[in-house]
């Protein structure tokens, strides 16, 4: 095995990968249940970010740290246990100290534990690698998990209740005065999923290799 | 060392088991005082925004005090019963046979008025609902109501938690004459000038006739209390009425 460098080139590809060629939202469709639900306001969409952030990190750290020790037949419940070890403390830490935010995202916390993206990573990459590639590949995904769902709840706030974080933005650039209305039907899941599908279509333009050949 | 014998296998499972529930039990165990006192302040930043007093939640916990000036707890034939009525959790009362409910009361005082605040809870489209409604002296007319909720759909039934339909009930009336007709919420708007009906919110008419149905079960466990109080409060408003005629016959003879 060479011994390169945590921040050489083809390590950074491990970040850099996943949030465009590789995207395990829009090039590998996971998580998609939690992309749907918790985009219709820009805050809430952060906060599910860095929690599955910190959630596939250190998981990724762990599993990695154990694969020589996991047997093999269990290995896919040591994941899921690891996992919904951490969910459960993100979830009681932020019922500790920012319980706004947790009741915000109330039950979606929890179901970080059914991202298909975090079990995807575990097994995929976390098992085969070492610590310090798994942290990074962790890092990658969640922000490539990250930045697709910023993207669609941006839109889906601006269009769906003229507001960005909260704030009136429409409301004050005057639009409502040249007769816009708010499109309820951005709030809700089905505008979700074609908001997804069109940043989809969007990236397939911009992006040749991802898309197949005849 | 064979990382896939059987008794590996089990030997490994046993310690994660035991090492993950040990982490997360004192996890929750350290952290259970920190999420108790921020569900107590919620209660209480509710309990008085309900009387019109908005303060954030670290500030609550000293107004709660300097406003509320009674809890008591009483049962379903208006009687004061020994408890806390603060601890009282309305989730599982509800539950309960209305002769064995034990409903909490809080009194309020602010700027010498007197106000009853009443906890609501009830059921939403996907989950409880909750509240608290504040009523005037006279027992009658709504002075506030806050209301919460624990999973409505966003956008639609989460609405009930904003200013816009809480307002609604500010000024509205329980009573008509001496019969209790409950506050209503009226999918396609309420008549102009009703005065036991507020607007429903389009898109959530399940969570908006949760929240009448709240309404109704919870005030109506209250009515004897109410009936008690009734002739008592009359009385004060009576010989409140007398001393400013006295006052208005002072005037004219002066």
């Amino acid at each position: 095995m060479s011994k390169d460098s945590l921040f050489s080139k083809k390590n950074m590809k491990l970040l850099s990968d996943p949030l465009n060629d590789n995207n395990p939202i829009t090039v590998q469709v996971l998580g998609i249940c939690s992309a749907l639900a918790i985009t219709v306001q820009l805050k809430p969409a952060i906060v599910m970010a860095i929690s599955v952030m910190v959630v596939l990190s250190v998981a990724n750290v762990l599993i990695s740290l154990l694969r020589n020790l996991i047997p093999s037949r269990i290995r896919i419940i040591v994941q899921l246990v690891v996992i919904a070890a951490l969910v459960i403390l993100v979830d009681q830490v932020l019922k500790a100290f920012v319980y706004d935010v947790s009741k915000e995202l109330s039950v979606f916390v929890g179901l970080i534990i059914t991202n298909c993206i975090i079990m995807g990573r575990l097994e995929a990459f976390a098992l085969g690698n070492t610590p310090g590639k798994a942290f990074l590949d962790g890092l990658g995904n969640s922000f490539g998990y990250g930045i697709i769902l910023i993207i669609v709840a941006f839109f889906r706030e601006l269009l769906g209740s003229g507001t960005l974080f909260g704030f009136p933005v429409l409301e004050s650039l005057g639009v409502y005065e040249l007769g816009y209305e708010n499109n309820g039907m951005m709030i809700l899941p089905p505008m979700a999923l074609i908001t997804l599908g069109v940043v989809i279509w969007i990236q397939r333009i911009k992006n040749s290799k991802l898309v197949e050949s005849k | 060392m064979d990382v896939n014998k059987n008794s590996y296998t089990f030997g490994f499972a046993a310690i994660m088991v035991i090492i993950v529930a040990a982490l997360l039990s004192s996890a929750a165990i350290g952290l259970k005082p920190f999420q108790d006192r921020n569900i107590e302040l919620e209660k209480k930043q509710n309990i008085l925004s309900s009387v019109g007093i908005e303060i954030d939640r670290d500030g609550a916990e000293e107004l709660y005090s300097q406003y509320i000036k009674s809890e008591l707890v009483l049962n379903n034939k208006g009687e004061e019963i020994e408890g806390s009525a603060f601890d009282i959790d309305l989730g599982t009362e509800v539950k309960k046979e209305a002769d064995a409910q034990l409903l909490p009361l809080f009194i309020s005082e602010v700027d010498g008025k007197t106000r009853y605040i009443i906890p609501l809870r009830g059921k939403g489209l996907w989950g409880p609902i909750w509240g608290f409604i504040s009523l005037e002296d006279d027992l009658n007319k709504v002075y506030g109501a806050v209301f919460d909720h624990k999973g409505e759909t966003p956008g639609l039934g989460s609405e009930i938690n904003k200013a816009f339909f809480q307002d609604a009930f500010a000024g509205k009336a329980i009573f008509e004459g001496d019969n209790f007709t409950s506050i209503t919420v009226i999918k396609g708007g309420a008549p102009e000038g009703d005065m036991h009906g507020v607007d429903a919110i389009s898109g959530g008419t399940i969570t908006s006739d949760g929240v009448t149905d709240m309404l109704l079960e919870r005030l109506t466990m209250y009515l004897p209390y109410f009936n008690k109080m009734k002739p008592a409060i009359e009385v004060e408003q009576l010989m409140a009425e007398m001393d400013s005629v006295v006052t208005v016959n002072d005037s004219i003879t002066q």
